[in-house]
């Protein structure tokens, strides 16, 4: 596999140039770990579980699938494509797929196909949860394919603190007036690598919602490309992202407008702690004879500590009149108005930075469709603010012990 | 309304002497506050009024100079902010800060938390004042001050005051963007908290009218960074009656007609 540099513009800041592929080895047919894994055992899976009546679980170890538990008469059909010869085509919208989409393709052992075959009854709800090992590459793999009017919620976790390297891949396919939910939650641990791939076809009068949520990584990145393709079709894409320590997030999107009267919105809002940094890079295209598109990117990024950093890069590609599109793109240092506000009610430091990150990230929180996974994703992230405080607490007590270390100021320490 | 003279807190300001961007603002203030004393602090545009009440509370941007603040002793002005308001201190501010994503609800549990008293208390406590102080509820689950009237930022200032209890608390210009039934509320509140709770205040005010409610027990004119005329409540009427003429300054202590204090500038 020949892997991509950080000189293409689609990798322009990423962490691609240390990714070293001989760390990791695909995982063999016997890897088949259970125990631990097994879905429930992560609150987070078990919550998204929990989050309606009727559930259809997928779980994978190792991009190997490991439990199928269909909900009986929702409506949906799961099928484990290598345990069938049926091959869906999959089309992408964003210039083709990269490196890592062929190798997915090539190198996926369970490819699971998610069908929603009826479309007289309320959203189906399916949660894939994809389990990593120490050492290992996995391929997992999801095509979600939607018969017209039919209505999908499917929630993806990735968890586990395993040193592995992934490459998920989600093909959403939103047919004529179906409505589709997709939240992905990566709950990965400081040193998994992800490269993941999302793309997604929404056809005429249909919809799709799409959220991240992104908590961990060494570095993780989501590559989302959503076509509109059909007149009228809507999509609503948001994520929100915290990365401390050293990770790197970093995010590219597609909102490719193929059709008239097309709508899209697209909302990131992302915090970096300590050493971590970020990277958002989106694109809003409308084609020729995408008339009246209506087109919008926000992205903002909260820097907590000095030596975090975020990049920001919007891009517009507008090749049609009678439009409306905008974008919006911010990169600062929390407000010293705000954190004054806070400490002026006796409120110390670190807990009103912790505060404003977390309200930071509400507007997309309350835009997310978490449901039942709110309260811990916003556990989640509150535990781990308070790490990164404490953290950049104790780097600081350190280089000022340093400072009073030196020559001459041996009586200070 | 009698109150205790002299309590069991002592604010004591001396000397203070402190200058914004490298500009001298305040220039030798001296004030002593005692538990259930209510001080006004009047004075023109640019007096220095506001300046006073943010170094208290330290500030970002305000430097002091000179001088010594001490709650009980404490010296108030080595502290970070947080602490000086686990201390005690509170600012109601003129201008209160928008927070988006953050409740009053979880700031106060913090604050509380910090201080070692119990969060849960907050709910119970937050529940008795919100009818007292004329505080919609429905906005306390909502992000600080944000989208809130110039009525509801300061109901919600004075909320806080009451649920923190503070054993001094500085109220920059509450006055401003007030209707009169909002005025009337939150300066009940402050009295009673002083009248009853012990509650030192140091009410800055450009405008009389604030003090019609809020009785002083003390009135102090600032001009150019100093206290240039300390007396009883009477002062206020003078200055109602003349403006702030006889300190070298033409502005009026009332606002005009009956329209309410625009936000001021100082």
């Amino acid at each position: 596999m020949k892997l991509p540099t950080s000189s293409l513009e689609e990798w322009r800041y990423s962490r691609i140039d240390s990714l070293d592929l001989d760390r990791f080895e695909p995982a063999g047919p016997d890897t088949r770990p259970g125990g631990p894994h097994l879905a429930g055992s992560v609150p987070l899976v078990e919550a998204a579980r929990l989050s309606a009546a009727e559930v259809t679980a997928v779980e994978t170890v190792d991009g190997r699938l490991s439990v199928l538990a269909p909900a009986a008469g929702s409506g949906v059909e799961v099928t484990v494509l290598s345990q069938t010869s049926e091959q869906p085509q999959v089309e992408w919208s964003g210039g083709g797929l990269d490196a890592f989409g062929t190798a997915n393709e090539a190198f996926s052992v369970d490819p699971i196909l998610i069908e929603v075959t009826s479309s007289d009854r309320p959203a189906t709800v399916v949660v894939a949860h994809h389990c990593l090992s120490d050492g290992l590459v996995s391929f997992p793999r999801v095509t979600v394919r939607t018969a017209p009017g039919a209505n999908l919620t499917l929630i993806e976790v990735l968890s586990g603190d395993a040193a592995c390297l992934v490459v998920p891949v989600v093909d959403l396919d939103v047919a004529v007036n179906a409505r589709v939910v997709y939240l992905g939650v990566q709950a990965l641990g400081g040193r998994a690598w992800q490269i993941a791939s999302q793309s997604s076809r929404v056809a005429t009068g249909a919809s799709l919602t799409s959220g991240a949520v992104a908590l961990g990584g060494d570095y993780a990145r989501v590559l989302t490309s959503s076509s509109l393709t059909g007149v009228g079709a809507s999509s609503r894409l948001a994520a929100m992202y915290f990365a401390s320590g050293s990770e790197m997030h970093d995010f590219r999107t597609v909102q490719d407008h193929k059709a008239r009267k097309t709508f899209s919105d697209l909302l990131y809002k992302g915090v970096v702690a300590n050493k971590a940094s970020s990277v958002y890079s989106g694109l809003i295209r409308v084609e020729k004879g995408a008339k009246g598109t209506k087109a919008f990117q926000t992205n903002r990024n909260l820097v907590l500590h000095e030596g975090a950093r975020a990049e920001s890069v919007p891009n517009l590609e507008i090749e049609e009149n009678d439009v409306s599109c905008s974008h919006a793109s911010a990169i600062g240092p929390v407000s010293e108005d705000e954190r004054f506000y806070l400490h002026s009610r006796g409120v110390p430091p670190q807990v009103a930075d912790r505060l404003i990150s977390v309200g930071f990230l509400t507007e997309v929180l309350e835009q997310l469709p978490l449901g039942a996974l709110a309260s811990h994703v916003e556990a989640a992230l509150s535990e781990k603010l308070a790490t990164a405080e404490a953290a950049e607490a104790a780097e600081a007590a350190g280089s000022d012990r340093q400072f009073t270390a030196e020559p001459g100021r041996e009586e200070l320490t | 309304m009698t109150r205790p003279s002299g309590g069991a807190h002592v604010l004591a300001v001396r000397g203070l002497q402190a200058s914004v961007a490298g500009k001298s603002i305040l220039r030798g203030v001296d004030l002593e506050v005692r538990s259930g004393e209510v001080h006004a602090v009047m004075g023109p545009n640019g007096s220095g009024k506001s300046t006073l009440s943010h170094v208290l509370m330290g500030r970002p941007g305000y430097e002091v100079t000179s001088g010594e603040v001490t709650l009980d002793g404490q010296d108030i002005l080595a502290m970070p902010t947080w602490e000086r308001a686990q201390a005690g201190l509170f600012l109601g501010m003129q201008y209160p800060i928008e927070v988006p994503g953050v409740s009053l609800e979880a700031v106060l549990k913090e604050s509380f938390a910090a201080g070692g008293r119990d969060p849960r208390e907050v709910d119970d406590l937050v529940e008795s004042e919100v009818d007292r102080v004329g505080f919609d509820a429905r906005l306390l689950k909502r992000a600080l001050n944000v989208d809130f009237s110039g009525g509801e930022k300061k109901r919600s200032e004075t909320l806080q005051l009451a649920v923190l209890r503070p054993l001094f608390a500085m109220l920059d210009e509450v006055d401003s963007g007030l209707d009169v039934d909002a005025l009337r509320d939150v300066a009940r509140r402050v009295a009673q908290a002083a009248a009853h709770e012990g509650l030192g205040v140091i009410a800055i005010t450009h405008y009389t009218r604030l003090l019609s409610e809020l009785r002083p027990d003390r009135v102090h004119v600032l001009s150019a960074g100093r206290i240039v005329a300390s007396g009883g409540p009477e002062l206020a009427d003078e200055l109602e009656a003349q403006g702030y003429g006889a300190w070298g300054n033409d502005e009026p202590a009332r606002p005009p007609g009956v329209a309410p204090a625009a936000p001021g500038l100082s």
